[in-house]
């Protein structure tokens, strides 16, 4: 029987729906010696903005029960230095490469994207509203509904790439702000982002990690994710990339059920860094079990009545 | 060669009431780790604990590897479970190593409590040459120092309440020890590992002493191939990955 594991997002063809989730997978480079890039359906590289920043003070992460934390910062090189030192490397490859980027300001966002958009080998973009905006006392863009819209709208006159926006889960209805962010232009959705959590050390009485807050990621919060996928499903027309603890192709093809379109894995590659060939392998295990023989046939199958 | 891999374990026993040493079996194209090195060893087979454990290389004897670890926590106690026969996932060997310098300088090398670990397999390497500084909590928290006795020069033994050596810590035994040698002290190279105010103590003395130093950092680490720069300390030049960078940094690098 002949598999079809591709699939279509935003424009974008995949061999197959399996990416990676951004700032799990660095810029590719950590990973090459354990796996075969090219099997992957798109690689997401750590979120990039214009200038480098530096991150957060340690201890910068702490596990938690099926789950770990983390308040890494946004720690990246900046778009300059990501061009030139490791687009070469990433152009060798023949998968898809879709660059995560964010702002602390709206301008900051769209100067992002400008210097995003005509970089060969950037096949699409993937923006972070998980942050905070600076010139609104910091609240986090994507927590709002205008908010969203202004900074995707902006965003989206200044690229032609396709754009996918990725949701924060810290919200109250997280179909209001998909829906803004595809009214402002967003070609496909990603969610969700990290759960914001604390861990608390009982014996010195204090948090764990510096920045005191991190964000959980891991199985712990798939249950969440999953329901929150099935919402957007019904929500919004655009493309969802389901992620949150992917684990194994079960898992994956949980969220494609759920109404993903593809998947992407996180926390998984920290512990094992060819989790993303067992979860294709495992997905195509599960078609071929059931005998379905395009895996897009499965996208929002737990909908039916 | 590949630095992913699952191993046998071989014997799993606990040498003291709160550590075991597990000896695994090393795969022919596992890459041979140098002093220093450290592997992530997946505990348990489900969730929770999620992330695989950084342990440093205790020793790699005869194409098995060898790990001493504290049991603190959910993890090392489901290591500390697991039975001879048993396969375990592996990355490694992962990180830098200690730089072993000519053979001009005396190496004194500093172990603080499971710090001991990491650093003898290099007191291993440069056999009949190391002046061994070997710190712990009690008389009965020293492991291996009789092993570590054979590969050292000179093995010099503190302990905090003073039931065996002198009283006090390692740094404190080797303050007295470069005090009371008027050698030339850049002849000297220290190389360090243990807890984080004792390696900070062990870099003012080097810093006053003008010798050249080494010491193993630790943080939380989740990946351990440095792709989730959880396990960064603050040094001269920013952040540094522990896993990638390190673990052994030159103390003067470190913004302690």
């Amino acid at each position: 029987m002949s598999m079809d594991l591709s699939v279509s997002i935003a424009g974008l063809e995949l061999r197959n729906p399996v990416m990676t989730a951004s700032g799990t997978f660095g810029y590719g480079e950590e990973y090459a010696e354990f796996m075969d890039l090219d099997r992957l359906g798109a690689v997401v590289v750590k979120g990039l903005s214009v200038k480098p920043k530096e991150g957060n003070p340690p201890p910068r992460i702490v596990e938690t029960a099926s789950g770990m934390l983390n308040s890494i910062g946004l720690q990246n090189i900046g778009i300059e230095r990501f061009i030139k030192e490791k687009m070469p490397f990433l152009r060798t490859y023949d998968t898809k490469v879709i660059v995560n980027f964010f702002g602390d300001s709206v301008d900051e966002y769209v100067e992002a994207a400008e210097k995003l958009s005509s970089v060969d080998g950037v096949h699409a973009l993937e923006m972070n509203i998980s942050c905070p905006n600076k010139q609104a006392g910091w609240a986090v863009f994507g927590t709002d509904p205008s908010v969203t819209f202004n900074v995707v709208s902006s965003v989206r006159k200044s690229t032609s790439l396709p754009l996918i926006v990725k949701l924060s889960p810290n919200v109250t209805d997280i179909s209001v702000i998909a829906r803004s962010a595809v009214d402002a232009g967003a070609d496909a959705l990603s969610a969700i982002n990290t759960l914001t959590g604390m861990a608390i050390d009982i014996n010195t009485q204090r948090p764990i990690l510096a920045n005191k807050v991190g964000g959980l990621s891991g199985p712990a919060i798939k249950p969440v994710a999953v329901k929150m996928v099935y919402e957007l499903f019904r929500s919004v027309k655009v493309p969802v990339i389901g992620m949150g603890g992917i684990m194994s192709g079960d898992d994956a093809v949980e969220f494609m059920l759920s109404g993903a379109s593809a998947v992407a894995v996180g926390t998984a590659n920290f512990i094992n860094p060819s989790a993303t060939i067992e979860i294709i392998d495992g997905i195509a295990s599960y078609l071929l079990g059931r005998n379905i023989g395009r895996v897009s046939d499965i996208i929002g199958a737990a909908h039916a009545a | 060669m590949s630095r992913s891999f699952s191993s046998v374990v071989l014997e799993n026993r606990p040498v003291h009431k709160s550590h075991n040493l597990i000896i695994l079996s090393a795969p022919d194209e596992m890459p041979v780790p140098q002093p220093g090195q450290f592997y992530m060893l997946q505990a348990g087979r489900g969730t929770d604990p999620l992330l695989k454990r950084p342990l440093s290389l205790f020793r790699m004897v005869d194409g098995s590897i060898q790990f001493l670890y504290r049991i603190r926590g959910k993890g090392t106690s489901l290591l500390a479970d697991m039975k001879e026969g048993a396969s375990i996932g592996m990355l490694g060997p992962l990180g830098n190593f200690y730089p072993v310098q000519s053979s001009l300088k005396i190496p004194l090398i500093v172990a603080g409590g499971i710090g001991v670990a990491s650093v003898f397999s290099l007191v291993e390497n440069i056999a009949g040459r190391a002046v061994v500084f070997y710190g712990a909590r009690t008389k009965d928290d020293l492991m291996m120092a009789e092993e570590m006795r054979t590969y050292a020069k000179e093995l010099v033994i503190s302990t905090d309440d003073g039931s065996a050596g002198s009283k006090g810590n390692a740094a404190a035994a080797l303050e007295n020890y470069l005090a009371s040698n008027p050698m030339l002290h850049q002849d000297l190279c220290i190389y360090a590992c243990g807890p984080h105010p004792l390696l900070r103590a062990i870099s003012d003395l080097a810093f006053r002493y003008r010798i050249r130093t080494y010491v193993s950092m630790e943080e939380h680490m989740a990946c351990g191939i440095g792709a989730c720069l959880g396990c960064v300390v603050n040094t001269r030049d920013g952040y540094k990955r522990v896993c990638k960078e390190g673990p052994v940094f030159s103390a003067t690098e470190i913004i302690w």
